[in-house]
């Protein structure tokens, strides 16, 4: 089997999009669900404040998106850039 | 089947990308969410203080994301560098991107534990919310010295031109190299943000101990730090020692175990060394009377968690030397 050069660039551009969005979605997955799991037990302490609470998630929450984001960024820069 | 150079730096540095992303998104995101969870508990004890404790979360976010920044840096770098084609720097691409992308798990959720704790801190006791954030930031400073290190290497890795060596078994010493400190620098990273957050918490309940707590802190996270030391040191003897051409499988394969035994052997002693001196650290702040004991205790603790980081060093150092 003969394995030309190009195609196993592209082979290997497609797994490393793969490796790269894989990877890179576990952290803002756990992050983003620590903070969740929090913002529920500071709401359920505190009700009234549920407004607030739930805009401070959303912000952190967004910033640990961040390094998926990154990841997207690079898994697409590998499927249709490179 | 050999392939072209060209080809095979081409295959290295996608890959390499992919996994220096992949792994290196994973820490800073875990450690920012662990932030802002805390952060609105937080909230929840005391909503008047909301502004300050979202300042200071997204202040202790950002020295997370750091780890994250330099993973990013490096994976567009190696996606678009361009360098002298040959295997063997094919070969360290590929070490290049598992070092950053590993290096930079332990110094962002590391990272998220003080930006937390100082959260909380600030519900708490908001009359001392600035020395909570310095705390906050001498803490993570130093627990993002694994991902410059581990950023060291890597452009070590990437930018000097290793073309005149053997490909056997050179290629195996430069992936090993990558390993070693990409994988130890997850537990001194972990380790020494375990010790910051523990500050925190301690200056927020007795802020009045501010300096014990912090030097408490300083020598729990330099132990700490050794684990992802000995990790570097494995890596410069690996990248910059040159190893006679030989084509069987077994010297290239010491190499690599060189490499894995020092990188998992750093993760253990890390993460060891950082809940000792978290331990410490929080006695430290209800107890500062003791605060020599409890260096001296946390110490002799420390040395002799290391002990395992030793054995693989040395493990690491024999492979390379005399097998």
């Amino acid at each position: 089997m003969a394995i030309e050069g190009a195609d196993l660039i592209r082979a290997a551009a497609f797994v490393g999009a793969g490796i790269a969005m894989g990877l890179g979605a576990i952290g803002p997955g756990v992050g983003e669900g620590y903070a969740a799991g929090r913002a529920c037990e500071a709401i359920g302490r505190k009700p009234e404040e549920a407004g607030l609470i739930t805009r401070t998630m959303l912000v952190g929450q967004a910033v640990s998106e961040s390094t998926g984001i990154y990841s997207l960024v690079v898994a697409l820069l590998l499927l249709f850039v490179v | 089947m050999i392939l072209d150079p060209p080809s095979a730096m081409k295959i290295a540095s996608f890959v390499g990308a992919g996994l220096c992303i992949g792994f290196g998104a994973i820490g800073a995101a875990v450690g920012e969410g662990y932030t802002a969870g805390l952060a609105n508990q937080g909230i929840s004890q005391k909503p008047e203080k909301s502004g300050d404790i979202v300042k200071n979360m997204l202040v202790g976010q950002a020295v997370a994301e750091s780890a994250g920044i330099f993973a990013l840096v490096i994976a567009i770098l190696l996606i678009f560098m361009e360098s002298t084609p040959s295997l063997l720097n094919a070969a360290s691409l590929i070490g290049a991107g598992l070092c950053m992308g590993l290096g930079a798990i332990g110094s962002g959720i590391g990272s998220g534990f003080p930006g937390g704790e100082a959260c909380l801190g600030i519900s708490r006791q908001p009359a001392v919310s600035n020395r909570l954030t310095t705390s906050m930031l001498i803490g993570s400073a130093v627990c993002q010295t694994p991902a410059i290190f581990a950023m060291v290497i890597s452009l070590i890795l990437m930018f000097t031109k290793f073309t005149d060596l053997p490909l056997s078994p050179t290629w195996a010493a430069l992936l090993g190299a990558g390993l070693s400190t990409g994988l130890a620098a997850i537990g001194s990273g972990i380790g020494g943000g375990m010790a910051a957050g523990a500050s925190c918490e301690g200056v927020a309940r007795q802020p009045e101990t501010f300096g014990s707590v912090t030097t408490t802190m300083l020598v729990g996270q330099a132990v700490s730090q050794t684990p992802a030391i000995f990790g570097l040191v494995v890596s410069f003897v690996l990248m910059f020692k040159t190893f006679p051409e030989s084509q069987s499988l077994a010297p290239a394969m010491a190499l690599l175990g060189a490499g894995i035994s020092m990188g998992f052997g750093g993760v253990g002693p890390g993460v060891g060394n950082g809940l000792t001196a978290q331990e410490a650290v929080r006695w430290v702040a209800r107890n500062v009377e003791h605060a020599g004991l409890l260096t001296r205790t946390m110490m002799v603790g420390q040395a002799v968690a290391q002990s395992t980081a030793i054995y693989a060093m040395v493990v690491s150092l024999v492979l390379i030397f005399v097998v």
